[in-house]
């Protein structure tokens, strides 16, 4: 699947694209298809989120998305140094995957 | 040390209202990241994975308590209660946000802090010795000429859109604790011999650096008199501006060109300039450099005891490992390490920056230093004082007694952090720490520079290491070269490849294995390093690949 990422403006947070509007939470980004380039042009356009782009992932069983380069993993989550820092996500086995 | 006079508070304070002005209108929509991008990065605000970093100027490394205390207001009130301490004496914090950036600057204003020049293709942070104006073998102190350039290169208007970034040491004795010749620039202050008791000068070393094309600088002029040190300076720079590549980015650098045209081609070029200038006359008059020089006078030292009480082995321990003799023999410099076994190099809390900022007011004429080494340091402390303030640095887990030894790694923030890492670096740096001080072989092992960065770009000095390690990314995997033999001091080289590449459990095992070799291969007296030069790389393979 192909999901979309960037940096929040005001935060620098790390945001996935939900359909709507930019989630803190990589488990809601969704599946955009064919229709990256657009989506990212507008959101880019609207100034919201810092040089969003398109990453690869895939779906566990259980639901939960997993980035497929480590870079966007270790985004995902947090540094895998500062897990009291991390982002909270409902996958127990989160940072099973991240390295 | 160095206080602001009204132009440069009034320099800085325009500096963040013009930055506010620019955070604004990208706040409102009014510029894009394309546009906004280069000016936030001119005032040290980049985007990293996880957020902005804001990366402060400590110039030269010298702080005073006040200063020390905004840098922890700032990690508690904007941040996340710490703060990262670099290896270009720096601090970075991690997880700023836009909208806080211009009040943390205004914060800094307050205490004649900035972040300008940061970032971006320009004269960075001038960095320096850390026992500057407190070792014993110092010519001169050289914090007045490294004030002098930081002066000089803020907003030079010919030098804010170089080639690429340039970074520049000045020490001033022959031990190199700046890695000054792997500086774009390294100037060590000398004295030659004269009828009135010595001449002070400057040695130029250009062309030297870390990165994907490592390189020693070579001495290119022996002795500028210290009159016309910036002019010297400004030729070296000036000759860079206009040759230096800005076709491609990863060429960009001065050691490129002093590689390319050759050292004495580019002296050359650069003595023609010197002559040019000399009629020009850009030095700064010497009173500004005697107005600065007065700000580092000596404190007002006071003789007392020369010894300490060694009844209680821990603090013997650490007074051994981390203290650094004085030019006056009632004190020492007292090194704060922030190295805990299995800790974040670098990482400091904004409670134990207190405590230190508390230290170095009670016990240092209010004066600390951020090495190189992503340390802190008391420049003077009383010996009759040590036991007093090691007590309280231990009860902060300050205390640990590990200076230049394998535990004191240097580490970059790596892919944990850091949006052009390839691999992670400080796990590494944590495990190894912590298997070291468990199986209690630190000591044993004695003096061991390990440096790790988790991408080619060095900022973890991987090359400067009597073991280095660099991450990198193999097909989607953290995979770790090892090199032998680097060091950054007097006695510079560049560490060389062992062989191919481990995962993060076969590095670790990699390092202990060539420290075995060491321990069985050493004579009496030597260093990892020394044997490292004496036997060669060929029994650190066999062990490793044999």
């Amino acid at each position: 699947m192909k999901i979309l990422t960037g940096n929040d403006l005001r935060s620098g947070a790390v945001v996935w694209w939900n359909g709507s509007g930019w989630s803190l939470f990589v488990d809601d980004a969704v599946d955009v298809g064919e229709d990256a380039a657009e989506i990212l042009a507008r959101e880019e356009a609207a100034r919201r989120v810092n040089v969003p782009y398109a990453i690869e992932a895939s779906i566990d069983a259980d639901g939960h998305v997993r980035p497929a380069h480590i870079k966007d993993r270790v985004r995902a989550l947090g540094p895998t140094v500062r897990r009291d820092l991390a982002v909270p996500t409902a996958d127990k086995t989160g940072w099973d995957w991240v390295i | 040390m160095y206080k602001y006079d009204l132009y440069d508070q009034a320099m800085v304070d325009a500096r963040v209202a013009e930055f506010r002005d620019q955070a604004r209108r990208r706040l409102e929509g009014k510029l894009t990241e394309d546009q906004f991008k280069p000016l936030r990065l001119m005032n040290g605000l980049y985007l990293q994975l996880h957020a902005y970093m804001l990366r402060v100027a400590i110039p030269y490394g010298t702080l005073d308590s006040r200063q020390l205390e905004m840098l922890a207001d700032i990690a508690e009130r904007y941040d996340r209660g710490y703060g990262h301490f670099t290896t270009r004496q720096n601090i970075q914090y991690n997880w700023i946000r836009l909208e806080d950036a211009a009040d943390i600057l205004a914060d800094l204003a307050k205490v004649e802090m900035h972040a300008i020049q940061t970032s971006g293709n320009c004269i960075r942070n001038i960095s320096s010795d850390h026992f500057a104006g407190a070792a014993a073998d110092e010519v001169v102190d050289p914090r007045p000429y490294a004030e002098l350039m930081r002066q000089w290169s803020s907003f030079h208007p010919e030098f804010t859109y170089l080639p690429r970034k340039f970074k520049i040491a000045v020490i001033a004795s022959d031990k190199d604790r700046a890695a000054m010749r792997l500086h774009d620039i390294g100037v060590r202050i000398v004295k030659r011999a004269n009828d009135s008791g010595g001449e002070v000068g400057a040695q130029f070393y250009a062309g030297g650096g870390m990165g994907r094309t490592p390189m020693i600088a070579p001495l290119i002029r022996d002795f500028v008199p210290i009159e016309h040190f910036i002019t010297y300076a400004e030729a070296c720079l000036r000759v860079y501006n206009r040759y230096g590549r800005r076709d491609n980015k990863y060429k960009a650098r001065i050691k490129i060109l002093v590689h390319e045209l050759g050292a004495a081609e580019y002296t050359r070029q650069v003595e023609e300039e010197f002559a040019h200038l000399l009629s020009v006359g850009v030095e700064p008059p010497r009173e500004e450099l005697a107005r600065i020089a007065a700000h580092f006078a000596d404190p007002a030292f006071i003789d007392g005891p020369k010894t300490v009480d060694r009844s209680d082995p821990d603090f013997a321990l650490w007074v051994d490992r981390n203290t650094h003799r004085h030019k006056h023999d009632a004190y020492v410099s007292a090194v704060i390490s922030l190295k805990p076994a299995g800790g974040i190099p670098g990482d400091a809390t904004a409670e134990q920056m207190r405590v230190v900022a508390r230290l170095a007011k009670q016990y240092s004429f209010d004066e600390l230093r951020v090495m190189h080494t992503q340390n802190l340091l008391l420049p003077h402390v009383r010996i009759a004082d040590l036991h007093a303030v090691w007590s309280a640095l231990d009860a902060a887990g300050l205390a640990a007694p590990n200076m230049d030894t394998i535990e004191d790694i240097i580490a970059c923030p790596g892919l944990d952090y850091c949006s052009l890492a390839n691999a992670r670096s400080i796990p590494l740096a944590q495990r190894i720490s912590e298997r070291f001080a468990e199986t209690g072989r630190t000591e044993v092992v004695g003096e061991l520079k390990l440096k790790i960065s988790g991408c080619i770009n060095a900022c973890g000095h991987h090359h400067a290491g009597h073991i280095g390690i660099l991450g990198v990314d193999k097909k989607g995997v953290e995979n770790y070269q090892l090199s032998l033999g680097g060091s950054e001091a007097e006695d510079v080289s560049l560490a060389k490849i062992t062989g191919p590449g481990f995962d993060e459990d076969g590095v670790i095992a990699a390092v202990e294995k060539v420290t075995d070799v060491y321990l069985a291969s050493r004579a009496e007296g030597e260093r990892f390093l020394d044997t490292y030069r004496r036997i060669g790389m060929e029994p650190f393979k066999e062990a490793l690949y044999g």
